[in-house]
């Protein structure tokens, strides 16, 4: 009985990692993602599927790092990405915050530009 | 002798009450020497009747689409005043704190060939109006800090009332701050090897609208412009070479 529970939960972790895999891909074919930025998703996707179905594999890697508590490592793990990719964001942020204001001023200028054009007229 | 054109920049958000009679005095003033003088209001998405009112009284001004703070509408102006061959830029602020008036004396130092930059400064000569004990703690703060990086010492380092030269124009129109540029600008002109110079100038207290360093954003300010201050101080300082700022 414990052994299909157990089953029964592989399967569940792999069918949802699969349909995260699906969503990140429509994501991306619909052009709503930009590749850059799924690149993440998908490497997370790829690790989700991979203890998924190596059920021991977080046992093994913990133990080899010298944990002794398994799933910690899966909060060590998830904590150290989200603060990486935050702070990706966070540089994406800055970059698209100088672009705005470069455009805003140069939108500025030329409407300048053309009015005082259109007033000689 | 040509004359010299001089762009006077100035930032406005929500100024309804002062643009107009600040766009008076400085069309007012009789200048000794040869200056072309031109104000150009920058509004920076005000919410009030200010466009309305630079637009009636055919007053020369830039519309930002967007509302880009005072650095960005500061540095609108910059960009204007280099691309259109100007001499000089002023720039001061909109609420008619800076009075017109004083105009020439932090002009003259750049037509003499004797600085590149120019700040108005309330605190050399003590006239006029000196602002809150707050503010002056953080000046002399910032005084220190500057002194401290580039040996370089600004008596009034938060004066929004300054004028500067082609040089220093080319530099303001790549880089400048986009929140309280003033103490930063200071770093970025002395490390760009430009002569800064202050010269005593009477203020007046705000004609209306809010300052916009208000008192719980000071420690946001110090803490905002210390950060900025520094890093843009060890960017241009180590990694002058390949660094575009």
């Amino acid at each position: 009985m414990q052994n299909i529970l157990n089953y029964k939960l592989q399967i569940i972790a792999i069918v949802f990692t699969i349909a995260f895999m699906y969503f990140i891909f429509r994501l991306i074919v619909k052009g709503k993602l930009r590749e850059e930025y799924s690149f993440v998703w998908i490497i997370c996707a790829a690790l989700l599927l991979l203890f998924s179905i190596w059920r021991n594999g977080l046992d093994v890697i913990a133990s080899l790092l010298g944990i002794y508590y398994a799933p910690s490592l899966i909060f060590i793990g998830a904590l150290f990405a989200i603060i990486i990719f935050l702070v990706h964001l966070s540089v994406v942020n800055s970059k698209q915050h100088k672009q705005i204001k470069e455009l805003t001023q140069e939108m500025a200028l030329l409407k300048e530009k053309l009015e005082v054009k259109e007033d000689q007229k | 002798m040509s004359k010299v054109k001089v762009a006077i920049i100035i930032p406005c958000f929500n100024e309804q009450d002062s643009v107009l009679n600040l766009y008076n005095e400085i069309k007012s003033i009789q200048y000794s020497s040869d200056f072309l003088v031109e104000p150009i209001f920058i509004n920076d998405c005000s919410t009030d009747a200010t466009k309305t009112i630079l637009f009636q009284n055919n007053i020369h001004h830039i519309n930002l689409p967007v509302n880009l703070g005072i650095g960005g509408a500061v540095q609108t102006g910059f960009k204007y005043a280099f691309k259109n061959n100007f001499d000089i830029a002023v720039q001061m602020d909109g609420d008619g704190q800076h009075p017109p008036s004083e105009l020439e004396k932090i002009l003259l130092p750049i037509v003499n060939n004797n600085a590149d930059v120019v700040i108005g400064s309330r605190y050399i000569s003590k006239e006029g109006f000196q602002s809150s004990w707050l503010r002056r703690v953080g000046i002399n703060y910032f005084k220190w800090l500057n002194k401290q990086l580039v040996g370089v010492i600004v008596n009034d380092s938060t004066s929004g009332y300054r004028a500067i030269n082609r040089k220093a124009l080319e530099i303001v129109s790549t880089y400048y701050p986009d929140e309280y540029p003033e103490p930063e600008t200071i770093i970025l002109y002395a490390l760009s090897n430009l002569n800064i110079q202050e010269v005593p100038v009477v203020m007046r207290e705000r004609q209306g609208g809010v300052s916009s360093i208000r008192a719980y954003k000071t420690v946001y300010y110090m803490f905002k412009v210390t950060l900025g201050t520094i890093f843009l101080y060890i960017r241009l300082k180590f990694n002058a070479k390949h660094s575009k700022l």
